[in-house]
């Protein structure tokens, strides 16, 4: 049964009054009081075991070694110690069995993703869309200018392109024409260049062109302009221009030649694991043959 | 430091004042009996239930399945993404508590909280033990240990932590299938998750209904609080007729020569209550209206030839009609008012909202975002292609076959990574994640457009089920 209080003594005050309220001149509760001190002691052991004081250079240790940074290259060690027994067989099964290896297919796809954002957006685009004002070529696309097959792109991110660090790197090269033909002969030849895709241009200037091209740029080119994938010479035929398709870029591209560089990226920079994964990648964005 | 008080102000702390609620028998006590066996039998016997749903799948009828990430309840099976049915049945539960708050007081606290179920259980189990409220004073008040009073309470506190032990035990069966798990856990295989929630929740569970009682519902519960706001004075509720019973017998005015109402003061309702209050101080906050008060005054008023209902269920509404000598509004006046036709509206309505996405959900689930970046690729000859990564889970089974389709301009076509075909395998419960490309050939109306509208189709080639996605198609632009 709920008891009434009978204490009618007047409690202690501060002697303190505000408008007719007085302050009581109450002790803390006790919990309160052992909870006050119990953070104390805890707030110096605190200060002993993590990082507490600034110093000038780093704050003071803590006798636990406690930190951030530790922690995640612990957790970055423990990512790799995962996954290095996907990463070995990646490296080793033939690299055509990977897409068909579904459990395997999938790592190196995601594996690769990351490789790339790290490696490739650079210069091919987050999106693997390239960039055209650099002759970066778009990876997107069924147009490869030195093979679209799995190993072929493996290939070319291992050895890279005309680069003087890996003697195994593709390599060609494109003669400036400015220093051989006379200004009219280029411009009947990018004519004829631009009607093989259907691109408007001057039609007498074009069949012109023909005999030019025939002479100066068939034996890397083809014939019929369909390029060649051993010597990274792109198709002229089709709808897509590495550096552009217009009039004035193609004239350039007579004129001064092109010279695109890739770096190797295979042992420096990548595992043989790391290299297959992102060639997966690459291969499985839409183009790959 | 806090030193002894100089004036000992009054403390702010109250001890407890121990409760032996009497033995009581009545309608509102079978009613109780009732409820606590139903209600105790579904919590401990749900998770034996068993359910036949073919040999991939688990067997128990009623089953959170953490590490599956789904929900099995009967024929239904709630995956992760369908949380809005857990949404949903938590808005029902809170309209139905307002429902019946606003209808009956606090009528859940009464008969259906687990607190109340629980400790009216290990109420029973002392009374069993430790006899009825007078021996159990008895019992209390006698502060020498003697070997019977030893066994007395030894004998109490084992079955409160055995019933404890099993009420948490009970509940570890909910997620996971219970016959191989009470095996395991008697050859110490379970997982330790297992073992510390049925230490924990028996641990709770004996001193929640052993011994705190009623300062759960005092002071730790949130809902009588909030319950005071959903009461109106058209709520039925437990009240004394004060009017029909003072002045009591022996009270002040009886000693001075006036007539004497119809209580008393025999202490029955007291001596019942299992949160220890005085019902005719009026209403209080600590009451549960768990009407056993009701079925002893009633019983009184029986054996001293008066009326019953001296404590009975009543709305304030009703008082002044009954100080006036008229007789009450009918109950079902109480209960069927706007206010709670609107709660029931409410709750129907997202019961039935329920029920309706229930039915109409989909064996497929398909999400599809386009890529944009780049917002299209130009292939070789000239055709306009845009990607768009395609998640599709497939919520049967069995391994499906999904055929996907395009509609929005006859000039697309629908090509997929990884394989020539347009369908595409997606294992039992799984999710695929799909890279699907549409395609419009070069110089048509979608590839020269700057955006055309497109609705990408799903078909279970098994079963006929679709379902589809809109997006759009991004063009040249020129």
């Amino acid at each position: 049964m709920a008891k009434k209080p009978t204490n009618k003594q007047e409690p202690d005050t501060t002697g303190h009054e505000w408008d007719g309220i007085k302050e009581y001149n109450n002790p803390l509760p006790r919990w309160w009081v052992w909870v006050f001190y119990a953070t104390i002691i805890w707030g110096i052991w605190y200060v002993i075991a993590y990082p507490a004081w600034p110093l000038i250079n780093e704050a003071t240790a803590g006798y636990k070694g406690w930190s951030t940074r530790a922690n995640v290259a612990a957790e970055i060690e423990a990512a790799k110690e995962a996954n290095a027994e996907i990463n070995t067989r990646l490296a080793s099964v033939e690299l055509e069995e990977i897409p068909t290896d579904e459990e395997l297919n999938s790592y190196a796809v995601s594996a690769g993703a990351a490789v790339f954002r790290t490696w490739c957006a650079q210069c091919h685009g987050s999106g693997a869309a390239g960039v055209k004002a650099g002759g970066y070529p778009n990876l997107l696309d069924n147009a490869w200018l030195w093979g679209g097959t799995l190993d072929d792109i493996r290939y070319t991110i291992a050895h890279g392109i005309r680069n003087d660090e890996d003697p195994d790197a593709r390599w060609s090269q494109m003669p400036a024409f400015g220093d051989i033909l006379d200004s009219e002969s280029i411009d009947q030849v990018v004519n004829y260049v631009m009607s093989l895709s259907g691109a408007p241009q001057d039609a007498t200037a074009a069949a012109a062109g023909e005999e030019i091209f025939l002479d100066n740029c068939a034996a890397c080119h083809g014939d019929a302009g369909g390029g060649d994938i051993y010597q990274g010479a792109p198709n002229l035929v089709d709808a897509i221009w590495l550096y552009g398709g217009d009039y004035d870029t193609i004239r350039e591209t007579v004129t001064n030649a092109r010279f695109g560089i890739m770096p190797p990226m295979g042992g420096a920079d990548l595992s043989e694991a790391e290299t297959r994964a992102v060639a997966v990648y690459v291969h499985q964005l839409g183009g790959g043959q | 430091m806090a030193d002894s008080q100089p004036n000992a102000p009054q403390s702010l702390y109250a001890a407890r004042e121990p409760v032996f609620p009497r033995k009581v028998y009545g309608k509102f006590r079978n009613l109780k009996w009732v409820i606590m066996a139903v209600t105790l039998g579904i919590y401990y016997l749900t998770p034996w239930i068993r359910w036949d749903r073919g040999p991939s799948l688990p067997d128990q009828a009623v089953l959170l399945d953490l590490a599956e990430r789904r929900f099995f309840f009967f024929w239904i099976e709630i995956w992760p993404h369908e949380f809005y049915f857990v949404a949903g049945l938590l808005v029902m539960a809170g309209l139905g508590l307002f429902l019946f708050t606003s209808a009956l007081g606090r009528v859940w606290c009464g008969y259906a909280c687990p607190q109340t179920v629980w400790t009216d259980l290990f109420i029973l189990v002392e009374r069993w033990i430790e006899g009825d409220r007078n021996a159990r004073l008895r019992l209390h008040r006698q502060k020498k240990w003697d070997v019977r009073k030893a066994r007395l309470r030894v004998t109490k506190w084992i079955t409160w932590a055995l019933i404890a032990v099993a009420t948490g035990g009970a509940w570890v069966f909910y997620f996971t299938d219970a016959p191989t798990l009470l095996v395991d856990l008697f050859t110490l295989d379970a997982h330790p998750i297992a073992y510390t929630t049925i230490a924990v929740l028996t641990g709770t569970t004996f001193f929640f209904g052993g011994f705190a009682r009623e300062q759960i519902c005092i002071y730790a519960c949130p809902w009588p609080r909030i319950q005071a706001a959903m009461m109106d004075e058209d709520t039925l509720t437990v009240g004394y007729r004060e009017w029909r019973g003072e002045p009591r017998k022996n009270s002040e005015e009886v000693k001075a020569g006036a007539a004497q109402g119809d209580c008393i003061d025999c202490m029955a309702c007291v001596n019942v209550c299992p949160v220890g209050i005085d019902i005719r101080d009026g209403q209080q906050l600590e009451c549960i209206t768990c009407a056993l008060c009701i079925d002893a005054c009633d019983d009184v008023m029986a054996r001293i030839g008066k009326p019953r209902g001296l404590i009975d269920y009543m709305a304030f509404t009703d008082e002044e009609r009954e100080r006036a000598g008229q007789p009450a509004k009918p109950i079902w006046k109480h209960v069927f008012r706007p206010r709670t036709i609107l709660y029931t509206a409410l709750w129907s309505l997202v019961g039935l909202g329920l029920v309706f996405a229930l039915f109409i959900r989909s064996d497929i689930d398909l999400t599809v975002a386009p890529v944009r970046n780049p917002t299209y690729v130009t292939l070789s000859d000239g055709e306009i292609r845009n990607i768009y990564e395609v998640r599709l889970r497939n919520m049967k089974h069995e391994p499906t076959r999904f055929k996907f389709s395009v509609k929005g301009d006859p000039t697309l076509f629908i090509t997929l990574e990884g394989t020539p075909y347009t369908s595409v395998e997606v294992a039992p419960d799984e999710m695929k994640l799909q890279r699907v490309y549409v395609t419009a050939p070069p110089n048509s109306a979608p590839a020269q457009a700057e955006s055309t509208d497109i609705r990408i189709w799903v078909e279970d080639t098994g079963s006929g089920t679709r379902d589809y996605k809109d997006t759009v198609f991004n063009g040249r632009g020129q």
